[in-house]
């Protein structure tokens, strides 16, 4: 049977695990869609060289494993002189790995939004950004919520390679409580349960905007 | 940097042996898998009572944990429990549980986009429940079922690297282990790892848009 007693003694040690993973994610969501906003624009871009930046690091990103990516900012850096907390390393990993499925994501959207609009806009007189601001984005935001929903749901449970390099997060300290109980099973079970409290109410709401969209359609 | 000290050919093979093994992971990951997700995908399909929705449950659990947790779950955790596997084994279950998770999600959304109209039409032509499944439903999801699970494979691919935290001696275990004779190292040998993992991955996605395409 589970021994509650594990969960109970090492509360406060799940808990920073949880806050750290949590804080981890937001940062990493944040980050990420900025950068990945940035690279979709480029993607879209009528400048030709500008495409050719965005499709290389998006096509580049997504083809390579996470941690590699994680382990290019807390070991890579560190061996040209920059050294990273391994909290931070392991975010800036998730940051730009999740950026580049981001950017796919709002590319996609955006070119989701028939063609004649942009047409219709730009001649009515907008110009290009403003047939952007007004016009498409607006629209593209609708198409885009529910996977930016599942991007997010990736980014928690992706955190947990914090774990891999020290990162403080859950993973980290359920690793920590393994350690000092010699209880394995147990203390991964409760991690799981904390992922899950995260992870749970994010799918289930993620797949009513899905429903919702799929009816207004 | 040192990319001639990182790139001696005793180094490169040694990267390619890890790549192996990875690649062997990722194939048998990938057949058991599939095969466990079309099982799971057609039952929660065919909306039989229980069944269904106990799997539902469980398949909700599985994708919603990190991988990670699984592996980890696999190779400390079981043994506990009495079961013991090696690392190869312990790395090829979780990704097996992770995986089918997934991929059962693209079977069963894969059948449901099958049109009503054509099961009804198949019924009522005589074909019963199970040949209407088998010869009309199944054939037609497949189709469009390819390029989501083509990208379910390439995760499958970069997930294997995962594993290097219960040191099976895959791509990521053997690149640590050169980066851990010499710092300047560390830089080559990732890079040259990342284009490992990119062109199979890049080559599996051309191939999926090019199915796409065709089918589209």
């Amino acid at each position: 049977m589970i021994d509650f007693s594990i969960l109970i003694d090492h509360w406060d040690m799940y808990l920073e695990g949880f806050g750290n993973t949590l804080k981890a994610s937001l940062l990493a969501l944040i980050g990420s869609f900025v950068l990945g906003t940035i690279f979709a624009i480029f993607r879209i871009s009528p400048i030709r060289p500008l495409n050719w930046i965005g499709a290389a690091f998006v096509e580049f990103i997504r083809n390579i494993p996470l941690i590699l990516v994680v382990f290019l900012f807390f070991v890579g850096l560190p061996a040209i002189g920059i050294v990273l907390n391994p909290f931070l390393a392991g975010t800036m990993g998730l940051t730009v790995y999740t950026a580049a499925f981001i950017a796919e994501t709002i590319r996609a959207g955006i070119q989701a939004v028939p063609k004649g609009q942009t047409e219709a806009a730009r001649s009515s007189g907008l110009t290009y950004l403003q047939t952007m601001r007004y016009v498409i984005l607006p629209q593209a935001i609708k198409v885009v919520i529910p996977p930016m929903g599942n991007q997010f749901i990736n980014l928690v449970k992706n955190s947990s390679v914090l774990g891999v390099i020290a990162g403080l997060d859950l993973m980290y300290f359920g690793d920590l409580i393994a350690a000092d109980t010699f209880v394995t099973f147990d203390v991964y079970i409760f991690v799981g349960l904390f992922y899950l409290i995260l992870t749970l109410p994010l799918s289930s709401f993620v797949s009513y905007l899905e429903r919702r969209l799929a009816k207004g359609r | 940097m040192d990319f001639i000290g990182a790139y001696t050919p005793s180094h490169l093979t040694f990267l390619l042996e890890g790549f192996w093994i990875t690649l062997q992971v990722a194939f048998l990951s990938i057949v058991f898998s599939f095969a466990i997700a079309i099982v799971v995908g057609v039952l929660r399909y065919a909306r039989i009572p229980v069944v269904s929705r106990i799997l539902a449950t469980v398949v909700e659990l599985v994708r919603n944990l990190p991988l990670l947790l699984i592996i980890f779950f696999t190779y400390f955790a079981l043994p506990e429990v009495g079961i013991k596997l090696d690392k190869f084994y312990a790395a090829v279950l979780a990704l097996v549980i992770f995986e089918a998770a997934m991929l059962s999600e693209i079977v069963r959304s894969g059948l449901n986009s099958v049109e009503k109209g054509q099961i009804e039409a198949a019924r009522s032509s005589g074909l019963n429940y199970v040949q209407t499944l088998w010869h009309v439903v199944l054939p037609q999801a497949l189709r469009r079922m390819v390029p989501p699970i083509v990208s379910q494979f390439i995760s499958l691919l970069k997930d294997t690297s995962l594993a290097v935290i219960i040191a099976l001696p895959e791509l990521m275990n053997h690149a640590q282990i050169i980066n851990g004779r010499n710092v300047n190292y560390v830089i080559p040998t990732f890079l040259l790892v990342a284009v490992m993992y990119f062109v199979v991955n890049y080559a599996l996605s051309i191939v999926s848009k090019r199915l796409e395409n065709k089918h589209a």
